[in-house]
């Protein structure tokens, strides 16, 4: 006999259910399979009700995130195996999100918080396209490149203990975003991201646990956005005081 | 009914959508605009484009030479003076989306840097180290939402245009979160759902890929061009179908069979070399390159592995360093899905259905001949590709056509008044009948989607794969009237109205079944052999009778009828396709006419 395992997965249908429950559901065990093979399986073969997310099955499209035994993971990448032949795996909705059904979480308040910290280029010109590209080199391009990484796939809000207790925290991926736009050298709307990430519901309201970086599954580190942006934001403040020689020093170094 | 109405309605939300909204908003700031999406849009399928997107940056190329390698790629199917107008906006959207703040790959000196890529004589491809789509799609996601006039209907699917007296007045949508059916009236519709991949077993398209807007037109009365040519890249992953880009071969990989070897020397594609050449071996086209994979498998050349014969990738001649430099996506797909590292191991690659050349009828605005309805992108069919795509030309293809299509639609939609229609409304009252009736309600019936779903898909590989003749293509085109005669039976486990993803799933079904006919019928029709389309029984090309885009409609009675309608030349002749050769004798041909 084929090899099997059991997957225990929280069910929730509003117009039937008071409280999400558990459902346990025998899938046979390939090597090659995904958490998403055996939910796509057991949507195709056995319960055509089990409602989840999917897309693009390469890890890039951030449809797909889900508590596996605990822990967010983008279930296309998540292999079976790794739980080990005859394992039992317990599948759920994001931590901390409002669950629309089974494992469908509502994104509509992450999604304004993305859109509040302005994740555009803001310049305060605009030259003709004719005019050519904004010049940067590879270094420029380094310095903020990792904090374009981000698929929004929110496993970093379901690993925060501070999205979880103070649900208008802006959040990981929204604030590393406002970074990756900061540190971008084309950028000039710094000013205007600060009063959001200067808010108390901003970047004070990290208190670096450091899970969002741990669970990100594209490397974005989010903590370390944070960290940098809290640094800057705390020289800011002290300049406030030294000026204005310090503010001359400044200016004097940038255009050397 | 609730009924909601806008300016203009943009039906998906991936590169070419969203360009299309941003373009329509900067023409008139005053309209207002619906994006319709049935995934958030930053989930659409551009977002897995991964080498990157053409357009003339360096002075040592030029137009001519980017429009002479698109269409002798496409094997003189495209219409010239679409492949013109796309060549030159190409580079002004690419530069437009620098503007917007795209992280492109940079020169040293902070320019624009450009790769190599298959098909093409010069460098000329944009990127974004591989994961292009990726950084496009959320670039354009996140420029769009400083838009004021943009609305959002994430996670909507529109089930049917309402079309009254030849003109297109708006969609019916199914609001997935609550089960709710809307009509949403519009002025102008643009389409911009993409491919249909998933009509196919074996794709590098995300599960979203099943011809939504492809179907919606053809039953609007909106033809469909040139189904037959369905691309298959010739690198993708066994068992997944995880594609490894092209741009893994433009940096230096080489194609290996079972002995070691280069096997594409055998095949009229040049001769290897140790650094890549441009328009030879691993950077020939794709479809030549997938068509030289199914003859080296039959001389029993490949590699047998539990998910079918393979060919080997090799990139551990470049270097750890290079590769995180260039592929870093490649090797974090190989890592993490093939349980391999590039570096220092050969990657198991198989030919995978990638991308549609046909699609809705448009003209170089994105005008369809139905009134009031556009398409942009790779559900439309302009045709800039012809019979094969070049690799990279489809990024910049939904760039520029999507804000063609998006202008033209602007101003499209200022000229019309805002009028209520009783008939359309009354359509849109039928629709929710019918969804309600045909799936939610239904009693009886015994087919799973899934079932029906996986004999389509092994039908049109039988019979439509990337070799085809006029027996296997009968057997597909009878087994899918069999499977829509089946789709009557069809019975959904989930009655639900929150968040029914099996409704959606039969709703798409019902999409892939007509497009996957429309692909057999095109394929049936076309007796002779160009770029992807290739008939075992008819194996030369015929310009005397094919020169010619097959165009397909639903009569009344519902079945598919294919015309032919002429391909325009401007100033390039059909000539031979030429590659693997140092010099391509084409350019004076080209200069001469």
């Amino acid at each position: 006999m084929a090899d099997k395992i059991l997957l225990e997965i929280a069910r929730y249908a509003p117009e039937q259910d008071e409280e999400p429950r558990f459902q346990s559901f025998e899938v046979p065990f390939h090597k090659e399979w995904v958490v998403l093979d055996a939910l796509n399986h057991i949507k195709d073969r056995i319960d055509g009700t089990l409602t989840y997310r999917w897309s693009c099955r390469m890890g890039i499209c951030g449809s797909c995130g889900m508590m596996v035994n605990g822990e967010p993971k983008l279930t296309c990448a998540t292999f079976l195996s790794s739980y080990g032949k005859g394992a039992r795996v317990r599948v759920e909705p994001l931590r901390y999100f409002p669950v629309i059904r089974d494992l469908v979480t509502a994104l509509s308040d992450f999604l304004l918080k993305l859109e509040k910290v302005k994740p555009w280029l803001i310049r305060n010109d605009s030259p003709p396209l004719t005019a050519g590209e904004f010049l940067q080199t590879p270094e420029q391009l380094d310095l903020y490149k990792q904090f374009s990484m981000c698929i929004n796939c929110t496993l970093c809000y379901a690993a925060c203990p501070v999205v979880g207790l103070e649900p208008s925290f802006v959040g990981p991926a929204a604030l590393a975003l406002a970074q990756r736009y900061n540190l971008d050298n084309r950028d000039q709307g710094a000013s205007e991201r600060l009063g959001i990430l200067a808010h108390p519901d901003g970047i004070w309201g990290c208190t670096f646990v450091g899970e969002c970086t741990r669970v990100c599954p594209k490397h974005v580190d989010p903590a370390g956005a944070i960290q940098q942006y809290k640094l800057k934001a705390a020289l800011e403040w002290v300049k406030s005081f030294v000026l204005p020689r310090g503010h001359e020093d400044v200016s004097k170094k940038e255009a050397a | 009914m609730e009924i909601r109405s806008h300016d203009i309605l943009l039906v998906g939300g991936g590169g070419a959508g969203l360009r299309a909204a941003i373009a329509a908003a900067e023409v008139n700031p005053k309209l207002s605009i619906a994006v319709v999406s049935k995934v958030y849009p930053m989930r659409s399928h551009t977002v897995s484009a991964e080498g990157g997107a053409a357009g003339v940056a360096k002075p040592d190329d030029s137009l001519d030479d980017h429009c002479y390698d698109t269409i002798s790629g496409g094997d003189w199917m495209c219409d010239q003076d679409a492949v013109e107008a796309f060549v030159r906006e190409a580079p002004l959207e690419l530069l437009q989306l620098e503007r917007w703040g795209c992280p492109w790959n940079r020169e040293p000196d902070g320019h624009i840097a450009v790769r190599a890529f298959g098909g093409m004589k010069k460098k000329r491809t944009w990127f974004a180290a591989d994961k292009t789509g990726f950084h496009m799609l959320h670039t354009l996601f996140q420029t769009s939402l400083k838009y004021q006039p943009i609305t959002r209907y994430d996670e909507w699917f529109a089930t049917k245009l309402l079309v009254d007296d030849g003109q297109v007045h708006g969609v019916v949508a199914i609001e997935i979160m609550s089960g709710k059916v809307l009509a949403i009236a519009a002025k102008a519709v643009i389409l911009c759902t993409g491919g249909c991949g998933r009509v196919f077993p074996f794709t590098t398209n995300a599960a979203i890929k099943s011809g939504d807007g492809m179907a919606l037109a053809l039953r609007a009365g909106a033809p469909l061009k040139d189904m037959e040519f369905v691309q298959y890249h010739p690198t993708g992953l066994p068992f997944t179908g995880i594609l490894i880009t092209e741009a893994a071969r433009s940096e230096g990989g080489y194609l290996l069979n079972k002995d070691g070897y280069r096997y594409l020397q055998d095949y009229n594609l040049g001769k290897p070399q140790a650094k890549p050449v441009l328009r030879s071996m691993e950077l020939g086209p794709r479809d030549r390159l997938s068509q030289a994979f199914l003859k080296e498998d039959q001389k029993g050349r490949t590699i047998q592995t539990e998910y079918g014969s393979v060919v080997h990738l090799d990139l551990r001649h470049m270097g750890e360093q290079f590769i995180n430099a260039r592929l870093p996506f490649v090797r974090e797909l190989c890592v993490k899905y093939q349980n391999l590292d590039p570096v220092t191991q050969l990657i198991p690659v198989r030919p995978v259905v990638h991308y549609m050349m046909g699609g809705v009828s448009t003209d170089i605005n994105g005008a369809t001949p139905l009134d009031g309805l556009y398409a942009a992108g790779e559900v439309a069919c302009v045709s800039i590709n012809g019979a094969n795509r070049l690799g990279s030309n489809s990024l910049p293809e939904c760039l520029v056509f999507g804000a063609r299509a998006g202008r033209a639609a602007a101003e499209f939609a200022g000229n019309q008044d805002r009028e209520g229609n009783g008939a359309v409304l009354a359509q849109a009252a039928d629709e929710q009948l019918r969804i309600e009736q045909q799936y939610l309600r239904k009693t009886g019936g015994s087919e799973r989607i899934a079932t029906l779903r996986e004999e389509m898909q092994k039908a049109i590989e039988c019979g439509a794969g990337i070799y085809r003749e006029q027996p296997t293509l009968v057997l597909a085109a009878n087994k899918l009237r069999e499977l829509q005669e089946r789709y009557r039976s069809l019975a959904l486990d989930d009655r639900g109205r929150t968040f029914n993803t099996e409704l959606v799933g039969a709703l798409e079904l019902a999409c892939m079944l007509d497009v996957a006919q429309s692909i057999v019928a095109c394929a049936l029709h076309r007796t002779e052999s160009r770029g992807a389309h290739q008939r075992i029984d008819f194996p030369h090309r015929d310009d005397k009778k094919f020169l010619a885009h097959s165009v397909v409609r639903l009569a009344p009675d519902d079945s598919l009828r294919v015309e032919y309608q002429p391909v325009t030349i401007t100033r390039w002749p059909p000539g031979e396709r030429v590659y693997g050769q140092e010099e391509a004798p084409v350019e004076a041909q080209a200069k001469a006419s």
